[in-house]
């Protein structure tokens, strides 16, 4: 494996975790978003609420991560890119500033009406964010983003069947994983009746992802040959083990199982971002640019994966402290639980 | 004044393609992000200085200040976190040819940066978490990390600014950069003086800025103790950095009238090179000298090389379109940042004074008022500086190596951004500031200090129960 190669697995595991960590999070902007004003769905954002914790900011930095990453291992690669997609980039950061304003004002809001705008800009940001970065992979999947500065067409790049179909399958795996991980919590709470509100969103969010996954295929097939081909050889393993776990979490969930439907659904996203990746190797820009091609000077290559190994020897650590910080609280305070169980 | 506006409103109308929508853009995100950054860099160690006293001397109120100012950190960190966003996403929407081509020499440094943010951001949490689940040493110092990683974030970044006024480490020059020194660009020649200058900025503006806010509850008769402490800690610290500032500002511009002579050139309106040139405080420039103007004769070339037989290199020995625009207004701000920070130390001097005499602060008002307006003045000082710094690099976006007009993006619709950008921070400016108030009012109001759920990084309120279910458990 070269090095440009170890550059872009670690561009990929920010890929990963941004998909994992930050889809959950605007997944649970969605449901916060179509949850409404009365009852069930008043509760059920109580619960988004309480359920997404102080790590929101490190969901987040696995974007950054992945800019970073990009414009140095990737330089030309990040330019056409944040070029030929300004729209659609741009958009997707309006969506990320008002989830963030979000988050900070949130929990400072005290009045009703301060709580709901907060509310509002956390489910607008999780309908436009992800759907605008589905339809940048969609653009860079199917060969829409040529090398240079905005020398691709500036709408149909990204405005097409192929690429809005992906923007769709985005917002609807974020709003699964946000459902079976919501179902987890409301168990963790005690809240059999949010259990039960979660497990049938989760399982038409399922069903919606695995509908648009479908039709993304179709789509790849007649618009992105290269792609599908890679998803159908080297990447197959990957789709299936995506398909698997994808089912098992749905029969997990009908069966309401207390454990597994959540590191299943993790699993199959984890498994569809790197068939993607394997179906794109070598290339960073289908049929363009190659990893090989794109990547920086070897010293910025070595430099890079320094910063990453020292990020691994600080970050986790530090991590694992304020995780055990948290769950001390848990402990320590025995008598007074953090969430409330509903009395039946 | 009519002058600088004059020719701010000139620039557009130069505007070739995306430019000048790309410069405001940027000049707008980054004048707005450096605030809350300095804030990020700097109120963490005002809390740690209030959390140490408070444990030392087992005084409450310095406790009380640190746990308050803990959720202060807590919301301007979350808010600079998407300032900082945004500034990462221009740099592919605004510049890519800039990023595509030397993103991989500087990019190291973010990547630097990165983990120091992340941290910080860990460490927030921690801190807030840890008021009521760690014991008190152990809490300040789960609270270090916070600043060190403050000083480590802002020295990658301005880093990557040093790099951009005093390119190096990379080859070829231009075209497609084929090798990277990355410790070269790492400790480039700028970063001595430019690194210290933004990080000692960062203290001056916070210190200022929060004792502003207890002068100005002083000057409303809240005169306890607790605001006292609440004013003096953040202005020691702030009094403290303003000289050391002033000698490192006038090192950095010595050095730039070495290292990038027709930035100085500029931001002294030096139109010919010579010797025994006149320093103006303010004035107009012309292509004929200053007009109008407090001229000292000798002075630039003595600030120079501490000698008036100096030879100050001119605006004209490079072609016109080799020199940064808006000679004025870059000028204006250079003096307005000397002279402001001339004023706060007169500030500090003031206070040291009566300090020394009698441990007290100055009883006169016009005391608390100097310090209630000192903490604007010095946001106005740090941009000026901003602008001297970047417009003074212009046209270069990479100094003498890379053209602004030519790192600039081909896509169109940057005025719409620009115009979108403009006004979200205008509300997100408002909605920083009524929670920052909201929360003073609540401090001000309730008798206990409550829980720490109402910063972001806190814990999670609990679950309420209240609402009874209406389907019931299953």
């Amino acid at each position: 494996m070269s090095k440009a190669d170890a550059v872009a697995g670690m561009l990929w595991v920010g890929v990963t975790a941004y998909a994992v960590f930050g889809g959950a999070d605007f997944g649970a902007g969605f449901w916060s978003l179509v949850a409404g004003d009365h009852h069930p769905g008043r509760r059920a954002r109580e619960l988004i609420d309480w359920a997404i914790g102080p790590v929101w900011e490190a969901n987040h930095v696995w974007l950054i991560f992945v800019l970073v990453v990009l414009w140095t291992g990737f330089s030309s690669a990040f330019e056409a890119v944040f070029s030929t997609l300004f729209i659609p980039l741009s958009l997707a950061a309006l969506g990320i500033v008002l989830r963030g304003s979000g988050f900070a004002f949130h929990s400072t809001a005290r009045r009703q009406r301060g709580r709901s705008a907060a509310e509002l800009l956390f489910g607008l940001s999780s309908l436009l964010t992800p759907f605008f970065l589905g339809t940048v992979v969609g653009a860079v999947a199917s060969g829409r983003v040529p090398v240079g500065n905005a020398t691709g067409d500036p709408i149909s790049s990204w405005l097409n069947v192929t690429s809005v179909l992906i923007g769709a399958l985005f917002v609807a795996t974020s709003a699964y994983l946000a459902a079976v991980f919501l179902v987890s919590d409301a168990r963790r709470a005690g809240a059999a009746d949010l259990v039960h509100y979660f497990t049938t969103r989760a399982i038409g969010a399922a069903i919606a992802a695995g509908a648009l996954a479908v039709a993304g295929l179709f789509a790849l097939h007649a618009d992105a040959r290269f792609v599908y081909d890679g998803l159908t050889s080297d990447g197959l393993p990957l789709v299936i083990a995506s398909a698997i776990c994808g089912a098992a979490v749905l029969v997990l969930l009908h069966r309401r199982a207390r454990r597994g439907a959540r590191p299943l659904a993790v699993g199959a996203v984890v498994a569809i971002v790197w068939g993607w990746g394997v179906a794109q190797h070598p290339y960073l820009l289908p049929q363009t640019l190659t990893i090989d091609d794109g990547a920086a000077p070897s010293d910025t290559l070595t430099g890079l994966l320094i910063v990453f190994g020292a990020a691994i020897v600080l970050v986790i650590p530090s991590l694992a402290l304020l995780y055990t910080l948290a769950q001390r609280d848990l402990v320590r305070e025995g008598e007074r639980p953090l969430p409330h169980p509903t009395k039946p | 004044m009519s002058v600088i506006l004059a020719e701010a409103m000139h620039l557009p109308l130069l505007a070739s393609s995306q430019l000048e929508a790309a410069r405001s853009q940027m000049a707008f995100t980054l004048g707005f992000h450096i605030i809350l950054a300095s804030l990020g860099v700097a109120l963490p160690a005002l809390m740690l200085i209030a959390n140490y006293r408070g444990l030392r001397h087992d005084d409450p109120d310095a406790l009380l200040l640190a746990r308050r100012w803990s959720k202060v950190v807590a919301v301007t960190f979350a808010v600079g976190a998407v300032t900082g966003t945004v500034l990462s996403f221009e740099f592919g929407l605004l510049w890519p040819a800039f990023t595509g081509q030397f993103g991989k020499v500087f990019g190291v440094l973010f990547a630097i940066e990165g983990i120091f943010f992340f941290l910080e951001a860990i460490f927030v949490a921690i801190y807030i978490f840890g008021w009521e689940r760690l014991k008190p040493w152990t809490h300040f110092w789960c609270g270090v990390p916070i600043a060190i990683c403050g000083i480590g974030g802002a020295f990658s970044v301005v880093a990557v600014n040093s790099w951009m006024n005093q390119p190096q480490g990379f080859s070829p020059t231009s075209g497609d950069v084929t090798k990277v020194q990355p410790l070269k660009v790492i400790f480039n020649p700028a970063v001595p003086y430019e690194v210290p200058h933004m990080i000692l900025a960062a203290y001056l503006v916070t210190g200022f800025l929060v004792a502003s806010i207890y002068a100005v509850g002083m000057l409303r008769g809240r005169r306890d103790r607790y605001h006292r402490l609440g004013l003096l800690i953040p202005l020691t610290v702030a009094c403290i950095a303003t000289p050391i500032q002033f000698a490192v500002g006038d090192t950095a511009a010595r050095a730039i009238a070495n290292d990038q002579p027709i930035k100085f050139a500029g931001m002294e309106c030096v139109q010919q090179t010579a010797t025994h040139v006149t320093e103006y405080i303010y004035g107009r420039c012309t292509s004929d000298g200053v007009k109008g103007g407090i001229g000292i004769p000798g002075f630039d070339s003595f600030l120079v090389g501490w000698n008036t037989d100096t030879q100050v290199t001119g605006l004209d020995t490079v072609p016109s379109d080799d020199r940064p625009p808006a000679n004025t207004m870059l000028h204006w701000a250079f003096d307005t940042m000397v002279g402001i920070c001339t004023m706060l130390i007169a500030l500090g001097a003031w206070l040291g004074f009566v300090w020394w005499r009698r441990r007290d602060i100055p009883r006169t008002k016009w005391f608390l008022r100097a310090v209630a307006l000192s903490g604007v003045a010095a946001v106005v000082a740090l941009e000026c500086g901003w602008i001297v710094t970047e417009v003074g690099r212009q046209p270069w976006v990479v100094y003498n190596i890379l053209r602004t007009q030519d790192a600039v993006t081909q896509a169109d619709g940057v005025w719409v951004t620009f115009t979108i950008i403009v006004g979200l921070y205008v509300l997100l400016a408002a909605a920083l500031i009524i929670t920052l108030r909201a929360m003073g009012r609540r401090w001000r109001t309730a008798d206990g200090e409550g829980g720490d759920d109402d910063a972001p990084y806190g814990p999670s309120a609990p679950l309420p129960a209240d609402v009874p279910s209406e389907e019931g458990v299953r």
